[in-house]
């Protein structure tokens, strides 16, 4: 089946199987492979990406579902002159990574979280990270770069 | 150069921003299942639903005959190809004299499987999805037996193995049972201790992928596989499973995401794929599902100890007697036997100078996952029996957990323990003194009082943690059983345009060589770190390595990466000496330039380096051009890095959950060169700790051997609501050893805090009557234990 939507603000067609996860038409079809998959039960997050706006588990998620969406991935969050996005930045500047396995879908949440909470707090933020996993970081830094992404996306 | 020269070079303590950062913040890292090859074909395993079965048959007609399948290879097929089992690495000798039981450890199973999950056969199909569907038609038919899953049921359960007929690989001791017998029967008080290290699953958030590649052409195999030691992995391969010469494969661990151990291993499916990619001429992709690697990635942990502690009447340690039972799992992985002797037995000095200490390991095979080293491997078990029975102790004295501590603190380097190691250096009642400040521990009384008011329980816990890391030397690992080398290799690569490449065998898979070891270059260079790029993971591109484990890669190959610009620095000094027309023993070389002792004449590296690639004016008769430097370090002793741990919980006595309100973590990791990345690996280990303590716990039916935390929805992992903003702390006592001074810092985290939590659960619950608990803290488990003292 066909899937039209726009992804990274380009217009595309997937055509795929109508069992293809939106993470597979990404990672397979498009070959957008910075959305990554870390488990099969929708419980780590790594695969976080936004859809019309709103961080979602793009492996729980039929392509089918993305019909006539708007995907932003990883590869479209930074500037087209490659300067970070200023939650990227953040993640840089506080060290919220180690391996980076997680922390494509782990930006991918803390934007969406900073866009609906943009005065967070520490514990609400420890809270609001609830849906990915790192196993590197231990999160302390994670969470700082959620605090100074946050104050970034407000300036 | 030596280590306190070293620490004064500037950058060295610089917390500069990760160089790694961009990629993998923008989508752009690399990871295995991320490559894409031509015409790639896809492998899926078939593996054993039973814990312990005879095969009696296998039909692969019915898949071979399903869409798009290609080939489905079984036992049979290995060993028709002649392709021998997964070697271990560590021969331990039993107390009899006699090597350790070693079983075969078939890559796909022939006749027999021996845990859920062990490899069947392998299924390779155009798309993922055939393969898939092609997997469920293989018809295996079993001859179900009963399983051993617990260790405690090792002994007279159901022989895995013809070659252990009472599941026993070995039996070991070390230290003198004579002298502690003597020592136990004058003491004036003995502490006794029973406890489990429950089973953990190490998790990397990327799961192991793998894919083969093979070129008909050259003869020649590519192998990408998510891996902590690319060129182990090739030896291992090539010299004792595939018998193929190495020169003809080459392996490319890319981005790795996350390894903590589980990635250091040869596994079946690495071999498989290196195979089959000959046999059927295409490449092969293999991609571990989440609920495959709880399955099928070696596990760590899984101790049941029984210690005794004999103390005189003020308080000193006479001396320590344990007995452990080791749980291998069902096959020998690469380290396994290493960990419950080598890397957990001579540790049990701890930081204390009991004079005396024996301890005595029993290693069980059982119908699990292979057990093999997990972020701290032995050291965490070391530490987790210590430091609970010295709490413990103080507990039954009424001693303060700290002043038993302090009461027997080695305060005297270098030490040699009655356990074989010998610590360079250290300053325990620094750490603790230092994290008694940190952790505001005089507050304490006043925070349990408003715990209190509330209905809650606060305790407090300590851990005064030391560990080993970049085991070595490779001689001395030799005679005890190592079977491989234990050095690390680095080049140095100046360009004539005096920019920098470096290739080293450490692999880097989060813990940020890039940045760290771009320092260490850039700083005795005096160039900028910009100009320094680091290169590894890539046995085509580097020389050789034994790559990262055991908080290894800075001490071990930043020492051979220290050696191999000693050799740049003495040869671009003959270069200058010559283009100064001076002796090469009056050259001075700081901050990037080349000067003549009692002069002003002086150059640059940038040029030195142009003169050595354009070599015009130059002493050829006796120096060869170019500036490129090779160097393999082997440590003369492990490095020590030591440190004290204070935790405080709050439990609530009606629901038994327990949080982790105050954690202060101080440590002597030596000189560090970038403070952040220290920093970051000690959060990351704390909570891999922490979560053995409060939350992780990997689980099989002990009549069955079904694994019953097989998925994210069953194994608690740990999660950023779960934890306090910790305080970390540092104190500097440099490592004698090795040229940095560094000591190691990627496993401390998780070595120290199992033990701090759980005497602060401890301390808590001893308001209710409760004595004993083993981990992990979850909420019915310390609910359970209330309602039992009750």
């Amino acid at each position: 089946m066909q899937v039209q939507m726009k992804v990274n603000g380009k217009a595309v067609t997937v055509d795929a199987a109508p069992n293809t996860l939106l993470v597979q038409a990404l990672r397979e079809h498009l070959h957008l492979t910075g959305t990554h998959v870390g488990c099969d039960t929708a419980q780590c997050g790594a695969c976080t990406v936004h859809v019309n706006g709103r961080a979602v588990k793009s492996c729980n998620m039929l392509t089918a579902q993305a019909q006539g969406a708007e995907v932003t991935t990883i590869e479209g969050l930074a500037q087209a002159d490659g300067t970070m996005h200023p939650m990227q930045a953040a993640f840089k500047e506080c060290h919220g990574l180690q391996c980076g396995f997680c922390t494509t879908g782990m930006v991918m949440s803390a934007v969406d979280l900073c866009n609906r909470h943009p005065q967070a707090n520490e514990g609400e933020i420890r809270e609001l990270l609830e849906g990915n996993l790192c196993r590197c970081t231990g999160y302390q830094n994670i969470v700082k770069a959620v605090q100074l992404g946050a104050v970034g996306m407000n300036a | 150069m030596g280590a306190s020269d070293f620490s004064k070079l500037p950058h060295i303590g610089e917390s500069l921003r990760r160089k790694e950062d961009y990629r993998f913040l923008t989508g752009a890292g690399n990871y295995t299942d991320d490559i894409d090859l031509a015409h790639m074909t896809h492998a899926v395993f078939v593996r054993s639903p039973h814990a312990h079965a005879n095969i009696k048959s296998i039909n692969k007609a019915a898949a071979l005959a399903a869409p798009g399948v290609i080939a489905v290879l079984d036992g049979p097929d290995v060993v028709d190809a002649k392709i021998n089992g997964l070697p271990c690495g560590w021969l331990i000798t039993d107390t009899s004299g006699q090597p350790m039981k070693e079983p075969p450890h078939p890559i796909l199973a022939h006749g027999k499987v021996r845990y859920v999950g062990d490899h069947v056969a392998m299924v390779v199909a155009e798309t993922l999805e055939q393969a898939k569907n092609a997997a469920e038609l293989v018809e295996v038919d079993y001859d179900v037996l009963s399983a051993v899953v617990d260790v405690r049921d090792a002994k007279g359960g159901a022989a895995l193995h013809t070659e252990a007929p009472d599941n026993h690989c070995y039996n070991w001791a070390i230290g003198d049972k004579a002298a502690v017998d003597a020592a136990f029967a004058g003491a004036a008080h003995v502490t006794q201790l029973d406890l489990i290290n429950n089973r953990l699953v190490p998790n990397p958030m990327e799961p192991r992928a793998v894919i083969g590649s093979y070129n008909r052409a050259s003869d020649e195999y590519t192998l990408y596989v998510s891996n902590q030691n690319p060129h182990v992995e090739r030896l291992l391969l090539t010299a004792f499973v595939m018998g193929l010469p190495e020169h003809k494969v080459r392996v490319i661990a890319p981005d790795v995401g996350g390894g903590f151990g589980a990635k250091i291993y040869l596994y079946a499916e690495d071999v498989c794929l290196t195979w089959a990619s000959k046999k059927l001429n295409r490449n092969i992709k293999w991609n571990c599902d989440r609920s495959e690697a709880f399955l099928s990635d070696a596990h760590g942990r899984d101790h049941s100890s029984h210690a005794e502690l004999a103390i005189d009447k003020d308080g000193k340690f006479l001396a320590l007697k344990v007995h452990t039972d080791a749980n291998l799992g069902a096959y020998l992985s690469t380290f396994s036997t290493a960990v419950p002797t080598i890397l957990y037995a001579t540790l049990l000095a701890g930081q204390y100078s009991t004079p005396q200490v024996y301890v005595e390991v029993d290693a069980w095979f059982t119908n699990t996952s292979p057990v093999d080293a997990y972020r701290g491997a032995g050291r965490p078990e070391a530490t987790y029996l210590i430091e609970r029975i010295v709490s413990r102790a103080a507990f039954e004295l009424g001693l303060s957990q700290d002043e038993i501590r302090r009461r027997n603190f080695i305060t005297q380097f270098p030490y040699q323990t009655p356990v074989a190691l010998q610590y360079d250096t250290g300053d325990f009642h620094a750490c603790l003194n230092h994290a008694n400040e940190l952790g505001d521990v005089a507050g304490f009384g006043a925070r349990k009082a408003a715990s209190q008011a509330k209905g809650l329980l606060r305790g407090i816990g300590y851990s005064s943690y030391i560990e080993a890391c970049g085991l070595a030397p490779s001689n001395v690992a030799g005679a005890l059983g190592a079977r491989a080398g234990l050095f690390e290799c680095g080049e140095v690569r100046v360009h004539p345009t005096g920019s920098v490449t470096v290739f080293t065998g450490s692999h880097s898979h989060g813990q940020g060589h890039e940045t760290t070891f771009a320092q260490v270059v850039a700083a005795r260079l005096g160039i900028p770190v910009e100009n320094v790029d680091i290169v590894h993971g890539d046995t085509g591109r580097v020389p050789f390595g034994m790559g990262t484990y055991g908080s290894r890669s800075i001490s071990v190959g930043g020492s051979a990466i220290m050696r191999a610009l000693d050799k740049i620095e003495a040869k671009a000094k003959k270069i200058a000496a010559h283009l100064m027309e001076a002796s090469d023993t009056d050259i001075d070389f700081a901050n990037g330039e080349f000067s003549v002792k009692g002069t002003d004449k002086k150059i640059p590296f940038g040029q030195v380096a142009l003169t050595a690639y354009v070599p015009h004016n130059y002493p050829l008769a006796t120096l060869e051009p170019g500036l490129n430097e090779t160097a393999f370090y082997d440590p003369t002793n492990f490095t020590f890095p030591a440190g004290t741990y204070i935790c405080e919980v709050e439990i609530d006595p009606q629901t038994g959950v327990t949080r982790v309100d105050k954690f202060t973590a101080v440590d002597d990791f030596g000189t560090i060169i970038n403070p952040m990345i220290v920093e970051g690996q000690v959060h990351g280990g704390l909570v891999q700790g922490i979560g053995q303590a409060l939350m992780e716990h990997c689980v099989y039916d002990r009549e069955t051997g079904q694994l019953l935390t097989g998925s994210f929805m069953d194994y608690t992992m740990p999660r950023a609501d779960d934890f306090p903003e910790f305080k970390i702390g540092h104190e500097c006592t440099p490592c004698t050893t090795n040229p940095l001074g560094t000591k190691g810092c990627g496993e401390a985290g998780a070595i120290g805090s199992p033990p701090a939590v759980i005497n602060a659960v401890l301390d808590a619950l001893s308001a209710v009557g409760v004595k004993d608990f083993d981990m992990p803290a979850s909420p019915n488990r310390v609910w359970s234990a209330i309602q039992a003292a009750q």
